[in-house]
C-alpha cells in the first residue's frame, strides 16, 4: 500500500527526446491535496517532467521514458494502463486556454458525453458543480449556451479548469496556467488553485517564481534536467538548502 | 473571491493583538504587584514573559513568510513592516514589566516601605498610553494614535521629577539608597513603556496614512514616505 500522503511518486524518472536527456533520474514525491510548484530556467525539464505524469510525452515522437511513476498504487507506465482513463484521473491545464469552439455548457459536458453520459439531469448537475468549483458559475450561469470563445482569457482558462474537473480527476497538472493572463485574472486563478487543493492534488509549472511562492505548499527546483531541491515552499524561499536554489531564486543565475 | 493573503494578514493582526493584550496584562500586573506588595503576583509576571517571547518569534516567522511568499505592496507592505516593529515594541514592553516585577520583589525583600511619589500616576499614564496605542492599531485609527504622542512629554517630566525626589531622599538617608535605586528603576521602566507605546502609535499612523512622524512628533515637518 502506498503512503496515502503521497499521491504521485516518481522513481528514477528519465525522459529522452531522441538523444537529448531532458529529465534525469528524478525521484520526487507529490503530496496529496497540496500544491507542488516546479520551477527552474527554460529547458530545465520541468514541463517535460509534468507531462510525464499523465503520459503526455507519449504523443511526442522519439520520446523514451524510463523509471516509474506511481499514482497511488499504480505504475502509470505499466503495459495494461488505459491512457485515456489515466488522463481522466490526472487532468491537465495548459498555458494557452484551449476551449472547444462550442458552447460553455458543451465544453464542460464534453468529457462526460464522450464517456457515454447523456442524462440531462446528470449533465446539468455536473456542469454547474464544475463551473462553481472553477469559480466561473456566477459569471456565466445565464449564458451557458453562448460560445466559449466569447469569454475573456481568464474566463476561458477557468472554463478549461471546469472542463478538467467535470471528469472527476484526482490530480491536476497545470503548465503555466496564468502566464497569458493579466494580473487580475492571474490572481483569480491563483485563488482558485488555493481553493482546489482541498479536493485535488495540484502540480504547477511556472516561470513566475513569485507565483510559485504565492500558490504552492511545496516547491521543486529543476536545473539541466535534474531535481536540485524539493522542500516546503516556506523553507525553500526563506532558507533553501542548496546554493544553486539560492542563486536561482535570488536571480543570480538562470 | 477573497484573497487568502488577506486572511493571512488578518491572522497576523489577530496574533499581534493577542501579543498586545499579554504585554498589557504584564504591565498592569507588575504595577499592581509593586503597589500592593504582592510577591506571588510579581513572580507570575516574571514567569509569564516566556509566553510573550515565544509569541514574538511566532509573529516574526509569520512576517518572514508573508514577505518572502506574498510580495506585499502599499498598505499591505506598510502593515507588515509596522507589525514587525510593533511586535518588537510589545516584546520590549514585556521585558519592562519583568524589570518592574523584579524591582517589586527586591523592594519587598528589603521590607522597607518607601513612598512611591509619582510612580502610581506614571503607571496609570503608561498603561493608558499603551491601551490607546493598541486600540489605535486595532481600529487603524491614526487620530487616536496621534493623541498619544503628546503624553510622552508628560511622562518624561514625571520621570525626571521622581528621580529628583528619590535622589533628595537618598542624600538625606543613606539607608534608602538601595530601595531608592529600585524605585528609580521602576520609574525609568515606566517611562520606557510610554516611549514604546508612542512608537506603536507612530507605526499606526504609518500604516493608515503612510506618514512618518517619528523623531518629531506633532511637528509640521513630518513627512510622507518618498
Amino acid at each position: 500500500m502506498a503512503d496515502p500522503n503521497i499521491k504521485i511518486q516518481t522513481d528514477n524518472l528519465s525522459v529522452h527526446y531522441g538523444t537529448r536527456h531532458a529529465v534525469k533520474n528524478v525521484t520526487l514525491g507529490v503530496r496529496t491535496n497540496h500544491v507542488t510548484a516546479l520551477i527552474g530556467p527554460s529547458g530545465c525539464g520541468k514541463s517535460t517532467f509534468l507531462r510525464a505524469l499523465n503520459r503526455m510525452n507519449d504523443l511526442i515522437e522519439n520520446t523514451r521514458t524510463e523509471g516509474t511513476v506511481m499514482l497511488d498504487d499504480t505504475n502509470i507506465y505499466a503495459e495494461d494502463v488505459d491512457v485515456v482513463e489515466l488522463r481522466k484521473r490526472v487532468g491537465m491545464i495548459f498555458q494557452k486556454s484551449n476551449p472547444f469552439p462550442k458552447s460553455i455548457f458543451e465544453n464542460v459536458a464534453y468529457g462526460l458525453r464522450i464517456n457515454g453520459i447523456s442524462q440531462k439531469r446528470l449533465l446539468d448537475e455536473t456542469v454547474e458543480h464544475s463551473l462553481r468549483q472553477a469559480a466561473l458559475w456566477e459569471e456565466v450561469k445565464d449564458e451557458l449556451h453562448k460560445s466559449a470563445l466569447a469569454l475573456s482569457g481568464g474566463q476561458q482558462q477557468r472554463l478549461c479548469i471546469a472542463r478538467a474537473l467535470a471528469v472527476n480527476p484526482k490530480v491536476l497538472l497545470m503548465d503555466e496556467p496564468a502566464s497569458a493572463l493579466d494580473p487580475i485574472a492571474t490572481a483569480k486563478i491563483e485563488e482558485l488553485i488555493y481553493e482546489l487543493k482541498q479536493e485535488y492534488t495540484i502540480i504547477i509549472v511556472t516561470h513566475n517564481m513569485q507565483q510559485a511562492a504565492r500558490v504552492s505548499d511545496y516547491t521543486a527546483l529543476f536545473y539541466l534536467g535534474e531535481l536540485i531541491e524539493l522542500d516546503e515552499t516556506k523553507r525553500l524561499f526563506t532558507s533553501p538548502s542548496q546554493k544553486q536554489t539560492e542563486d536561482y531564486i535570488t536571480g543570480r543565475f538562470g | 473571491m477573497a484573497r487568502h493573503f488577506e486572511q493571512e494578514l488578518e491572522s497576523l493582526k489577530t496574533t499581534l493583538i493577542k501579543m498586545g493584550s499579554l504585554s498589557e496584562d504584564a504591565i498592569r500586573l507588575s504595577i499592581k504587584s509593586l503597589l500592593e506588595r504582592d510577591i506571588t503576583l510579581a513572580e507570575k509576571v516574571i514567569q509569564g514573559d516566556e509566553r510573550i517571547n515565544t509569541l514574538e518569534i511566532e509573529i516574526d516567522n509569520a512576517i518572514i513568510d508573508l514577505l518572502a511568499l506574498q510580495q506585499p505592496v502599499a498598505i499591505d507592505l506598510r502593515l507588515i513592516l509596522a507589525a514587525q516593529k510593533i511586535n518588537n515594541d510589545l516584546e520590549r514592553i514585556g521585558d519592562h514589566a519583568v524589570n518592574i516585577a523584579e524591582s517589586a520583589v527586591a523592594l519587598m525583600k528589603q521590607g522597607i516601605k518607601e513612598p512611591f511619589f509619582e510612580i502610581p500616576e506614571m503607571g496609570e499614564l503608561a498603561q493608558h498610553m499603551l491601551r490607546d496605542a493598541l486600540d489605535s492599531f486595532i481600529h487603524n485609527d491614526a487620530k487616536l494614535g496621534t493623541s498619544i504622542l503628546k503624553h510622552d512629554d508628560e511622562i518624561d517630566e514625571l520621570n525626571r521629577k521622581v528621580v529628583r525626589e528619590f535622589v533628595e531622599r537618598m542624600k538625606a538617608d543613606l539607608k534608602s539608597i538601595e530601595s531608592g535605586m529600585d524605585l528609580i528603576r521602576v520609574s525609568r521602566n515606566l517611562e520606557r513603556v510610554a516611549d514604546l507605546s508612542t512608537n506603536i502609535a507612530e507605526e499606526v499612523i504609518f500604516i493608515a496614512q503612510a506618514r512618518v512622524v517619528k523623531h518629531h512628533a506633532g511637528d509640521e515637518s513630518d513627512s510622507t514616505i518618498h
